[in-house]
């Protein structure tokens, strides 16, 4: 996975999680250890796709449009690449068994993981982090 | 869960239950119309498997409506308990589950996998497991939303006749 479509969604994540407040891009960045630059640019892509919303000014920032229970991860990875390319032969017609071979082994791997992300919503995903905070918080009570 | 115990849902009123001799036709129904298929051998099959025999470890749970006079069930979960197959501890197997279709989104598929779930714990299990086809989003992101994820087992098959 591209590092715009991992930035896509850790900010979905964000502003899904806090559905009444306004984020910036430099405090979701700051979270996720990268430039507001790059941020702004992949939630411009959000944004052109109906997923966020920005508002200027003091106060502003973006907040979350979409359906996190529609959502899911295929969808927004799909805006920033070409999810079919990893098992693409460049010309079928020339291929050999060995390269057909190969295409069978990375398509099988490209197919699970294209389901994998069609089957998760930005909702599960914030019932993951959910689950995983609530994991560290017991491990820490522990120690 | 025995037959007597049910268990009641605040969003949504309905109970959940084992499944009697009496829901057969209405599983039959059920699944007909979310699949496009009857079956009935196969349900007639199941229910005297899953509803009657070895019931301690093998669970079949309908939800109905209450006080309802034959209208027909609004779901079906079907599960059991198996071990030691392909050097698996015992561990809840969830085969089926179905939701009448426009009663989907109201927490009826939630709550049978929650009563399979205590099912499962009641009897010491820890783990539970499906299978879902690749294709069928639906299922898949069900139960992905109720924390499933991928196991440490990997299906493989083969066509017979490839050599």
């Amino acid at each position: 996975m591209q590092q715009s479509s991992r930035l896509a969604i850790y900010a979905l994540i964000e502003l899904a999680s806090k559905p009444d407040s306004q984020i910036s891009a430099a405090e979701i960045g700051a979270k996720y250890r990268v430039s507001a630059h790059h941020l702004a640019k992949v939630l411009m892509t959000l944004g052109r796709a109906g997923l966020v919303q920005s508002v200027r000014g003091v106060g502003g920032g973006y907040s979350f449009t979409g359906n996190a229970k529609r959502l899911d991860l295929d969808q927004i990875i799909s805006l920033f690449e070409d999810t079919s390319t990893s098992c693409k032969l460049a010309d079928p017609s020339k291929a050999t068994d060995e390269e057909w071979a190969l295409f069978d082994v990375t398509k099988e791997i490209s197919d699970i993981a294209r389901s994998t992300y069609k089957s998760i919503t930005i909702q599960t995903m914030l019932k993951q982090v959910n689950r995983r905070s609530d994991m560290r918080k017991r491990s820490r009570n522990e120690v | 869960m025995t037959e007597k115990t049910e268990k009641k849902q605040a969003a949504f009123d309905f109970k959940i239950c084992r499944a009697t001799p009496h829901h057969l036709k209405y599983v039959v129904e059920l699944d007909e119309r979310t699949t496009g298929k009857s079956k009935f051998d196969y349900w007639q099959d199941i229910f005297e498997r899953y509803g009657a025999r070895r019931i301690d470890q093998r669970f079949f749970l309908v939800a109905e409506a209450p006080n309802d006079g034959g209208s027909g069930i609004l779901g079906m979960i079907v599960g059991e308990v198996r071990g030691w197959e392909f050097g698996s501890e015992p561990c809840g197997w969830i085969f089926a589950i179905s939701v009448e279709p426009d009663r989907r989104q109201q927490g009826i598929g939630e709550a049978l996998f929650k009563a399979m779930c205590d099912e499962f714990r009641n009897v010491g299990i820890e783990k539970v497991r499906t299978m879902v086809r690749r294709q069928n989003t639906l299922q898949m992101s069900f139960f992905r939303g109720e924390g499933m994820m991928a196991g440490p087992f990997i299906q493989l098959e083969k066509k017979l006749n490839d050599g």
